[in-house]
């Protein structure tokens, strides 16, 4: 009975399946945690009153709640905010010591430009700058909603100053070359010079502008009172967005919810990154996926065709192809190595030398930037490409091409017009892993051009338009920055599971897109089914 | 050479001439010394036991072989008087002039209309009205047309096996070809798409000189004008269908046919 029992297989496919369990279930609770984590980041969370035993008493958000180890008593922990006051973010409270818990409507939370979060009640406002609003339990969004209108005028007057200091610099840069080239007192160089001296005037004027505006704006602010009744004045135009979360209806959660999510897709980040947007981020992840598909598909999908059509079979193409597939295994951070060392101080350096001998020593290309990063990453991806194409070109049946030549049809003929159009779904299979592992790599970003603050996006609306030198953001990077980079790590750890959740959803839209078109192609050449 | 062998026939004024032909995968010798010509507009079919070269032979007529590696052809081929293995000679021309139908139909994932003129497609014709003209004349030639005109942009991977076979005629006589070589056609049909393609190569005789493999000894009987029996590589007999199935000059023919053998 036992022999029969082996011999039917029924263990072996008891463990076939137990393993695909075992995946699914890693799989599903990485995802569940990710997931549970990041989309309650930015719900309201009631924040409580707590006095104490000792009569002290503090406000904040109930984070978590443990048994003390050893012990049956549990402890809380608060996040209480208020860092330029407390220094710290976080407090552990044990229950044994909590007198009361109260969750009073009028505790005020504000969102801050610096120092976190704030806790507290509003105690008074000072509006001297603009028309007081109307008292009233609003009062205070109604002001910063008002000043609004202030700061974006000011944020205008910045972004003119920026495009002046943008012209300034490009003066400079002609002023240098003219000095490399040993020109002098030629009146194109004074004509340069007289309108770098314009340009500053104007650039002075508009600074100290800019300079009376924000000393008007920060003559309003409001003071707040803390848990234990300490007063402080904060700047209302440092006041980002301010709440009373145990005042809030469901809907007005909903608001808050939605307003955060828009500020997560379209806003800068803010605070060392560990509040704001992650607008540059997503985009420097889209576009280097992007720039890294246009480089590497061609690429590979060339290579791959002459591996298999072009090639004579033999120990040079076999070990090429063995090449090929261990290319795959070599640890990403050594691309980063050789991407640093050939493309950045190698190719870059050459073009420096050649095109911009005269910033040097200040690099243009010869540093990293988010062409060698997709370079470095196009490599990375490549043998996969190569492998999806040669496997996907020799599964097509040998008739198939006998057919073809038949008919009269060249080599080139039947390839182009039969063999790749069979292949494509193949091909783009092979496509879709090496872009789902281009997504994920961190590694070799982070040595050929990735940065945790990029000034300025590499497409904007600045002639060339398409700055591939500039250095840029990455999700993959971002989480690694405010997760263990940042100067408050507890603080920052809601918003890496929003970026991880969020760098999943990107490669899933990607990869979806592209399984999308596959099918669609598999529907059009679908092989020779008997 | 010896060519006034009884048991193989001179045709006068042949399309296809064979010279001392020999053939080698590698080491080994497929086909030895065979020499024969092949009539025009006629039906000729190779009959003879698994691996005795038939297919090599069709394979060689149309230089299909080439795509094989290590395989190395002697002696002549000739179609019209022209060696079809001169360097000079455009292969792609020989394989316009020289149409072939495999044992496999391999129809290609596109729909039927684009399988009907892709030979023309490949030959720079790109009007619409001369394509549509070429895809329905071949079509009725292949006796497909009644079966598919309502679906002639559908996928040609919905047809069945016989149907598949009988559009892979069709796309082989759309290029115009003088000659056809087919390597088992029949083999993987059932008896009634089989009768139908033989009805079909009945019909392009006279038209087009139709060089057929087949293992079927019925086949042969029924549509052949010339048969040329191979064993082992070589040619044993060769000469009108008729003459050669009933009265043999040969023991090993007679033998093969009358099924004793093979």
């Amino acid at each position: 009975m036992s022999k029969k029992f082996w011999r039917q297989g029924e263990p072996f496919v008891w463990a076939t399946g137990l393993a695909l369990s075992l995946i699914l279930f890693l799989t599903l609770l990485l995802i569940y945690v990710v997931t549970a984590n990041g989309i309650s980041v930015f719900w309201p969370k009631p924040v409580a009153l707590a006095t104490l035993s000792d009569g002290q008493r503090l406000i904040g958000e109930i984070v978590q709640e443990e048994t003390i180890p050893g012990t049956e008593n549990k402890r809380l922990q608060f996040k209480i905010g208020n860092r330029d006051l407390y220094g710290l973010d976080f407090k552990w409270v044990e229950s044994a010591n909590i007198v009361s818990l109260a969750f009073p409507k009028e505790i005020q939370v504000l969102e801050r430009q610096e120092y976190g979060n704030f806790y507290g009640f509003l105690h008074e406002l000072e509006v001297k700058s603009i028309a007081p609003p109307a008292s009233g339990s609003n009062s205070l969004v109604l002001t910063i909603a008002a000043l609004d209108e202030r700061k974006n005028e000011m944020h205008l007057l910045g972004k003119k100053i920026a495009n002046l200091n943008r012209r300034v610099e490009l003066i400079d840069h002609h002023l240098t070359k003219a000095l490399y080239n040993k020109e002098k007192n030629t009146p194109a160089l004074a004509a340069m010079q007289g309108e770098k001296q314009g340009l500053k005037t104007e650039f002075e004027a508009l600074v100290s502008i800019l300079g009376e505006k924000s000393a008007a704006l920060a003559t309003n602010q409001a003071i707040f009172t803390d848990a234990n009744g300490r007063t402080k004045a904060i700047a209302l135009a440092n006041i980002v967005r301010t709440y009373q979360p145990n005042a809030m209806s469901f809907f007005a959660k909903c608001g808050y919810y939605l307003e955060r999510l828009r500020e997560l897709f379209f806003d800068e980040p803010r605070e060392s990154n560990t509040e704001g947007g992650l607008f540059p981020a997503i985009f420097g992840t889209v576009m280097l996926i992007f720039l890294m598909s246009i480089l590497s598909f061609p690429l590979g999908v060339l290579a791959g065709i002459y591996l298999r059509e072009y090639a004579k079979d033999g120990w040079l193409v076999r070990l090429v192809r063995i090449a090929v597939n261990n290319l795959a295994g070599i640890p990403s951070i050594v691309y980063g190595i050789f991407g640093l060392g050939f493309f950045v101080y190698g190719i870059g350096g050459a073009i420096d030398q050649f095109f911009f001998p005269e910033r040097l020593p200040t690099p243009t290309f010869g540093t990293g930037g988010i062409l060698w990063t997709s370079l470095t990453l196009g490599l990375l991806t490549v043998p996969v490409v190569i492998v999806a194409t040669e496997e996907a070109l020799g599964s097509i049946p040998p008739g198939i091409r006998e057919g073809s030549q038949a008919l009269a049809a060249t080599k080139l003929q039947t390839l182009t017009r039969i063999l790749l159009p069979m292949a494509s779904p193949g091909i783009l299979t092979g496509f879709i892993l090496a872009m789902a592992r281009a997504a994920g790599e961190v590694a070799p970003l982070m040595i050929t051009g990735v940065v945790k603050l990029a000034p300025a996006l590499p497409l904007d609306r600045v002639f060339p338009y398409l700055h591939l030198d500039r250095k840029f953001m990455h999700l993959g990077f971002h989480i690694y920055d405010i997760g263990f980079q940042s100067p408050n790590v507890e603080a920052a750890k809601p918003m890496v599971y929003v970026t991880t959740l969020l760098l999943i959803l990107i490669v899933l839209a990607m990869t979806s897109t592209a399984i999308y078109l596959r099918n669609k192609m598999r529907q059009q050449h679908s092989v020779v089914d008997v | 050479m010896q060519t006034t062998d009884s048991a193989i026939i001179n045709i006068e004024n042949p399309q296809v001439e064979i010279e001392g032909l020999n053939l080698y995968y590698g080491e080994s010798q497929a086909l030895t010394d065979l020499t024969f010509g092949i009539a025009a507009q006629q039906v000729t079919a190779l009959i003879g036991p698994s691996g005795c070269g038939k297919s090599t032979l069709i394979r060689c007529i149309n230089r299909m072989n080439d795509l094989v590696d290590g395989l190395r052809v002697e002696g002549r081929i000739a179609i019209d008087g022209e060696d079809i293995n001169d360097p000079a000679l455009d292969v792609i021309e020989l394989r316009r002039k020289v149409g072939m139908v495999f044992q496999k139909w391999n129809p290609f994932p596109k729909s039927i209309y684009e399988n009907i003129v892709y030979g023309l497609r490949i030959a720079g014709i790109e009007n619409k009205a001369v394509l549509d003209e070429a895809a329905e004349k071949c079509l009725k030639r292949a006796a497909l047309w009644d079966e598919v005109k309502d679906r002639l942009h559908q996928s040609a991977m919905g047809l069945s096996g016989g149907q598949m076979q009988r559009l892979c005629i069709a796309r082989a006589i759309a290029v115009s070809p003088e000659i056809i070589l087919m390597d088992e056609p029949c083999s993987a049909l059932d008896p009634r798409s089989t009768g139908r393609i033989e009805d079909l190569i009945r019909e392009l005789r006279g038209e087009y000189t139709i060089i057929i493999v087949t293992h079927n000894m019925q086949q042969a009987a029924r549509i052949s004008d010339y048969t040329a029996y191979m064993y082992l590589g070589e040619l044993i007999e060769y000469g009108p269908t008729q003459t050669l199935f009933t009265m043999p000059s040969k023991k090993e023919t007679e033998d093969y046919i009358t099924g004793r053998f093979g």
